[in-house]
């Protein structure tokens, strides 16, 4: 197979933002192409990671109008769907043409238009993706998270501040990212003293509604080199899905899928978790910061807890996670996110994170659909 | 109306049931999950719900006991006053949410069922 790279990458200002879903997939595929300073004809397969563009805004066929609005045509066209983790599923479908051998040059845009419609809308087209047993009892993912939280924190001892502790962390990053949707510090007070929104998590521990889009460049290692000093290698990328059911899985504080697809992502790329650098990880929820720390085997099982608050996972930490904010601050517009995560990892490995810098060579996103149903795992290094 | 459960060749239950079970078992028989009562594995009371959901709605994820074998069940709590531990009984509601408010189509799926009241 090819060793592919990534030469350039986006992302659009994250928040609320006037523009609908066909302006924000353009805005951030048009500042891919500029920033790797490529011919939008040059693209041969355009992959648009999206959830709901359909139930969102009633904009079907988003990949066929990008190509237009980028005027890319003729290049092969698709949308990869995989609810939250769409992006991540896009970074896969990328990697693949590229590593095949289809492709030379292939765009992957993510992006979702959602801030329109109210907290509840977006909630239950998000619910949407649960089992008729789940859907008629209202559950949503919000509730989900709050279920493994509190059985975290009961089985592991765990003090309520830890998950306070990281929305303060991410908080604290997003404030340096000028992408972000929110860009201020906050502090361990608020979190707690914040609205409860699915007991016990509160306010300050779910991420907010987002618009956003965001965009990565792939080509042959070979390629890059002959273009430009600064890429990053994708070395390992790989996905798993678990039960659609949640409740029938062993152990609802372990996410199987992300078990599975982040060693076989570090397999790939002959990394263990000692060799990460840097992490963006799926913090959704803050309680999924900890299930993945633990399910990557960044930390032992009903340890990672103690990572916030020891300032390990900070920026200035031996394993800086989420410098971006996470979906936390930075913000969740779902199809966008698993595309975000890896722009993350780019600049920073390429030296273009500007204040949230941690100087790093390996770099893992781990991007989550669902609560844990459909997980993908993306091990990124400078190249 | 039953709570459904799929007993598979293995012995495996599982809560709905599936065409397969997880060992790719075809199911040999149904139990009433509704004759049974269940432990309290986690539960959360979300306060802010989706269209056509009631507000506060208490959940549970609940562990049944089906002579020796564990079977898992997620649904609404009667009420939020519950802990970690407690044991509860299914109890038939004809309506969970207004299905007329969700984004899913009305007839695509039921939308009676059980919620879980403690004992």
């Amino acid at each position: 197979m090819t060793d592919v790279a990534v030469i350039g990458a986006s992302m659009t200002q994250f928040g609320e933002r006037d523009a609908w879903i066909r302006g924000l997939l353009a805005e951030a595929g048009r500042a891919c192409l500029d920033d790797a300073g490529v011919d939008p004809h040059e693209v041969e397969h355009l992959y648009v990671a999206n959830m709901a563009s359909g139930e969102f805004e009633g904009q079907t066929g988003v990949p066929n109008a990008l190509v237009s609005d980028l005027a890319a045509t003729p290049a092969y066209t698709q949308r990869v769907d995989q609810t939250s983790a769409s992006g991540g599923a896009g970074i896969y479908a990328a990697w693949q043409s590229v590593a095949s051998g289809a492709a030379d040059l292939t765009l992957l845009v993510g992006g979702e238009k959602m801030t329109h419609r109210t907290t509840g809308e977006s909630t239950d087209v998000i619910a949407s993706l649960t089992h008729p047993v789940e859907y008629k009892h209202g559950v949503t993912l919000p509730s989900f998270a709050g279920l493994a939280a509190r059985l975290y924190l009961d089985r592991y001892d765990a003090p309520r501040e830890s998950l306070a502790e990281v929305a303060v962390k991410n908080h604290a990053n997003g404030a340096l990212n000028p992408h972000a949707q929110f860009q201020r510090e906050i502090h361990v007070e608020t979190a707690l003293d914040s609205p409860m929104v699915a007991d016990p998590l509160r306010l300050y521990d779910f991420c907010p509604v987002t618009d956003g889009a965001a965009a990565l460049l792939f080509c042959p290692v070979e390629h890059a080199r002959a273009h430009t000093d600064l890429f990053a290698v994708v070395s390992g990328v790989a996905g798993a899905t678990d039960t659609h059911v949640v409740h029938e899985r062993t152990d609802p504080t372990t996410m199987e899928a992300v078990v599975d697809s982040g060693e076989a992502a570090f397999e790939m790329a002959g990394r263990d978790p000692a060799d990460v650098d840097v992490a963006e990880l799926h913090d959704m929820f803050t309680i999924l910061e900890f299930l993945q720390l633990e399910g990557l085997g960044f930390a032992a099982p009903g340890e990672a807890w103690r990572m916030a608050a020891d300032g390990r996972t900070a920026l200035d930490g031996d394993l800086p996670v989420n410098p971006s904010g996470g979906l936390k601050s930075k913000g969740h517009p779902l199809g966008a996110t698993g595309v975000a995560q890896a722009y993350e990892l780019y600049v920073q490995l390429v030296g273009d994170a500007g204040e949230r810098s941690v100087g790093a060579d390996v770099g893992l996103a781990c991007n989550v659909g669902g609560f844990g149903n459909c997980v993908t795992t993306t091990v990124m290094e400078a190249g | 109306m039953t709570m459904e459960a799929y007993r598979y060749a293995d012995g495996t239950i599982t809560y709905p049931g599936h065409p397969v079970g997880p060992d790719c078992c075809e199911p040999v028989d149904t139990i009433d999950l509704s004759e049974y009562t269940a432990e309290v594995l986690t539960w959360t009371t979300a306060s802010v719900s989706p269209p056509g959901v009631r507000e506060p709605n208490h959940l549970a994820i609940v562990e049944f006991d089906v002579d020796g074998t564990p079977v898992r069940a997620i649904g609404q709590l009667t009420t939020g006053d519950v802990a970690i531990g407690d044991e509860i009984r299914p109890v038939y509601c004809d309506q969970l949410r207004d299905p007329s408010a969700a984004i899913r189509e009305t007839d695509s799926q039921d939308w009676d069922g059980y919620r879980f009241e403690p004992v």
